[in-house]
């Protein structure tokens, strides 16, 4: 049961830009009831700030990330992000709310393998009426600065994403995170695929990107030493 | 706008997986063109059938059922229980009430093909079809009596042409060792193709039939009873009996009223029907089995359907990735659902259109080789309303199986994390 209780002092009307990305209170969650429930830390993250999320297998980091996707429901405490409570939207309003304020990259296999890399990194701005009006100056432009932006090869831009390489799948799949300017960007361990060279450059240009478009950044991984490069880091331990 | 999303990804992955689907829209293709082929062929067969004779009131033959009656007058199969005798013909004739009267006379064959008796009433009052007459392609109508006008497929099946000498066989058969050797008719004419019976028909007057027949009373030849053409001609050759008389009534109101005469006349046992309501007799008890061909074809449509969500279930263990990048970027499970019933919806569409086409393909290649092999009369048409039934069925039938993988997507996307898919 989400904990109603908890002050949520922000308001709820949208068209103030919040100041605050990301609040989360005393959240808690359990895949079944065997096992016992995942517990987060309380986190308060301000819009354009960025998040590193660090902790071993089974601590419970990718059930958060889904968690503050929307895509399931904590079962107690409160995750307020861009000042909405998630547990009083309704599955099709988080679906909405995904789609219109936040950017998902993972660990791998993040394409649609029959559309082309500009359709990839256009797609939210297809599923979103919001996304495509803040891709400046129209989403082809904005996907193509980006691309550009991510060294994506143009001779690859209208081909199928199945011929491009790991490392130039996670940088197309950054470009779709960051196209049309979202509050927040979901990445889960993007950099887990690649090379040391490649994953410096990778988070390199994420961070440089979405500091641009104003987005915060929540990065998962394990890999401690890329956590210098963030503002907020947070450690999550394996409940005991 | 998310339609249009939806449309254009189904038709992005629709591309993408073309190389296994192509198959199955190939099953479903061949299984759509198998439905509507049995359905377009049964309705053509039925016209081509109802076709034969048309504008006769009346057929009157000896005492049988009607069935028999129409088969052997009409479509040259089985034969007369009994025969009727010249003087009830003539009487026929004295009926005021009666238009026109076309005698049959029957039994004899050329090469497996029916020896039709007639008179030179028969151009003139019989009519197939749309109150078609029977055409000659070239030659004229019999006017000796050892004249004789071959069916359009007689005629080139055995190559023959106009003053070509033919020999009847006595009786029916393809292979007879009685023939009417003595006495040979020559081809004066030969009729265009009809569709009907009368391709596979060889015509000569009643004359020529009695004339072939002297000496021949018991059955057999008789040595020395038999004729030359030059001393048949000579005798009379009014014939004593014939096989059937087609019949035309002026005033159609008194068709029944003559069937009734007919069929209580006291000379002879006779049966008078009416060739419209035996037709549909016998259509009904053939109807049953292109009913059960109909419902054998509606089955493999739909196993092909099964086919199709087989292959799409199989799919969407590949698909997991994709749905779940469609769903962390903010798709609705509707959406996804839509997907699967969009794509499944498409492939139905292409297999329908690619059906027509192959139907309409194989109906005008296969159309001249029906007319010849089996008479069977089949043109090009637009579809009727029946057949469009049909091919709305498959997309609708399409929808619902699309349902399947679609529900299941439906309820594994819900349950779906980021990323990943929650194990159950």
């Amino acid at each position: 049961m989400p904990d109603m209780t908890s002050k949520t002092d922000l308001p709820a009307d949208s068209s103030t830009a919040p100041r605050q990305a990301l609040r989360i209170c005393n959240l808690s969650f359990r895949w079944d009831a065997t096992q016992p429930p995942l517990s987060y830390p309380d986190i308060t993250l301000n819009t354009g700030e960025h998040l590193f999320l660090r902790g071993p297998s089974g601590s419970g980091k990718s059930t958060l990330l889904s968690m503050l996707s929307g895509l399931i429901v904590p079962d107690s405490g409160t995750l307020t992000l861009l000042g909405k409570e998630l547990a009083n939207l309704t599955s099709g309003q988080r679906d909405r709310f995904r789609a219109d304020h936040m950017g998902v990259i993972f660990q791998q296999f993040n394409l649609v393998p029959y559309l082309t890399t500009l359709g990839n990194v256009m797609l939210p701005c297809r599923l979103s009426e919001q996304r495509r009006s803040q891709a400046m100056p129209t989403p082809q432009q904005e996907a193509e600065s980006l691309l550009t932006a991510l060294g994506i090869p143009q001779s690859h831009w209208h081909r199928r994403v199945t011929g491009l390489s790991v490392g130039q799948q996670q940088r197309v799949a950054a470009a779709r995170a960051l196209t049309g300017a979202p509050e927040l960007i979901l990445a889960d361990e993007p950099t887990s695929a690649l090379d040391s060279d490649n994953r410096d450059r990778f988070i390199a240009l994420l961070l440089e990107l979405a500091a641009e478009k104003h987005s915060s950044v929540i990065f998962v991984s394990h890999d401690q030493s890329l956590a210098q490069r963030f503002d907020h880091r947070i450690t999550l331990e394996v409940a005991p | 706008m998310t339609v249009r999303l939806a449309f254009s990804l189904a038709m992005a992955s629709l591309w993408y997986r073309r190389r296994v689907l192509a198959l199955v829209t190939l099953t479903l293709t061949l299984s759509i063109t198998l439905l509507l082929g049995v359905q377009y062929l049964r309705t053509e067969v039925k016209q081509s059938f109802t076709n034969t004779v048309s504008g006769t009131d009346l057929i009157v033959g000896a005492r049988s059922g009607q069935l028999n009656l129409l088969l052997y007058t009409i479509f040259h199969i089985g034969d007369a229980t009994n025969n009727i005798r010249w003087s009830t013909y003539q009487q026929l004739q004295e009926d005021e009430r009666i238009g026109w009267l076309v005698p049959i006379s029957l039994g004899d064959s050329y090469r497996g093909h029916r020896v039709v008796g007639t008179s030179e009433q028969f151009p003139e009052h019989f009519r197939y079809g749309r109150d078609q007459k029977p055409e000659l392609a070239v030659g004229e109508w019999f006017d000796d009596v050892f004249d004789v006008v071959l069916g359009a497929r007689v005629a080139r099946e055995h190559g023959h042409q106009l003053g070509d000498d033919i020999v009847l066989s006595h009786g029916g058969g393809r292979t007879s060792f009685s023939n009417h050797k003595d006495t040979p008719f020559t081809v004066t004419g030969i009729l265009a193709a009809t569709g009907t019976p009368m391709d596979q028909a060889v015509y000569i007057g009643l004359d020529g039939l009695e004339a072939i027949h002297i000496g021949w009373e018991s059955g057999v030849a008789i040595r020395g009873r038999t004729v030359t053409p030059e001393q048949a001609r000579k005798r009379d050759l009014t014939p004593e009996t014939i096989t059937a008389a087609l019949v035309g009534i002026d005033r159609k109101v008194l068709t029944f009223q003559v069937q009734r005469h007919i069929n209580e006349s006291g000379t002879e046992p006779l049966t008078a029907i009416l060739p419209g309501v035996a037709l549909s007799e016998l259509w009904r008890i053939m109807g049953q089995f292109e009913k059960a061909l109909l419902g054998i074809t509606a089955f493999v449509v739909i196993t092909s359907l099964i086919g199709l969500v087989a292959v799409l279930l199989t799919l969407q263990a590949q698909r997991r990735q994709e749905i779940a990048i469609l769903r962390a970027t903010g798709a609705s499970p509707m959406l996804i659902a839509g997907l699967h019933v969009i794509e499944c919806v498409i492939l139905a569409l292409a297999a329908c259109g690619l059906a027509v086409v192959a139907g309409a393909a194989g109906v005008a290649g296969l159309s001249p080789w029906l007319l010849d092999t089996w008479g069977i009369q089949v043109g090009l048409r637009p579809l009727n309303a029946m057949e469009w039934l049909i091919i709305a069925c498959v997309p609708a039938a399409a929808f619902l199986v699309g349902l399947i993988p679609a529900l299941q997507a439906w309820r594994g996307s819900r349950k779906q994390g980021l990323g990943h898919v929650i194990p159950e």
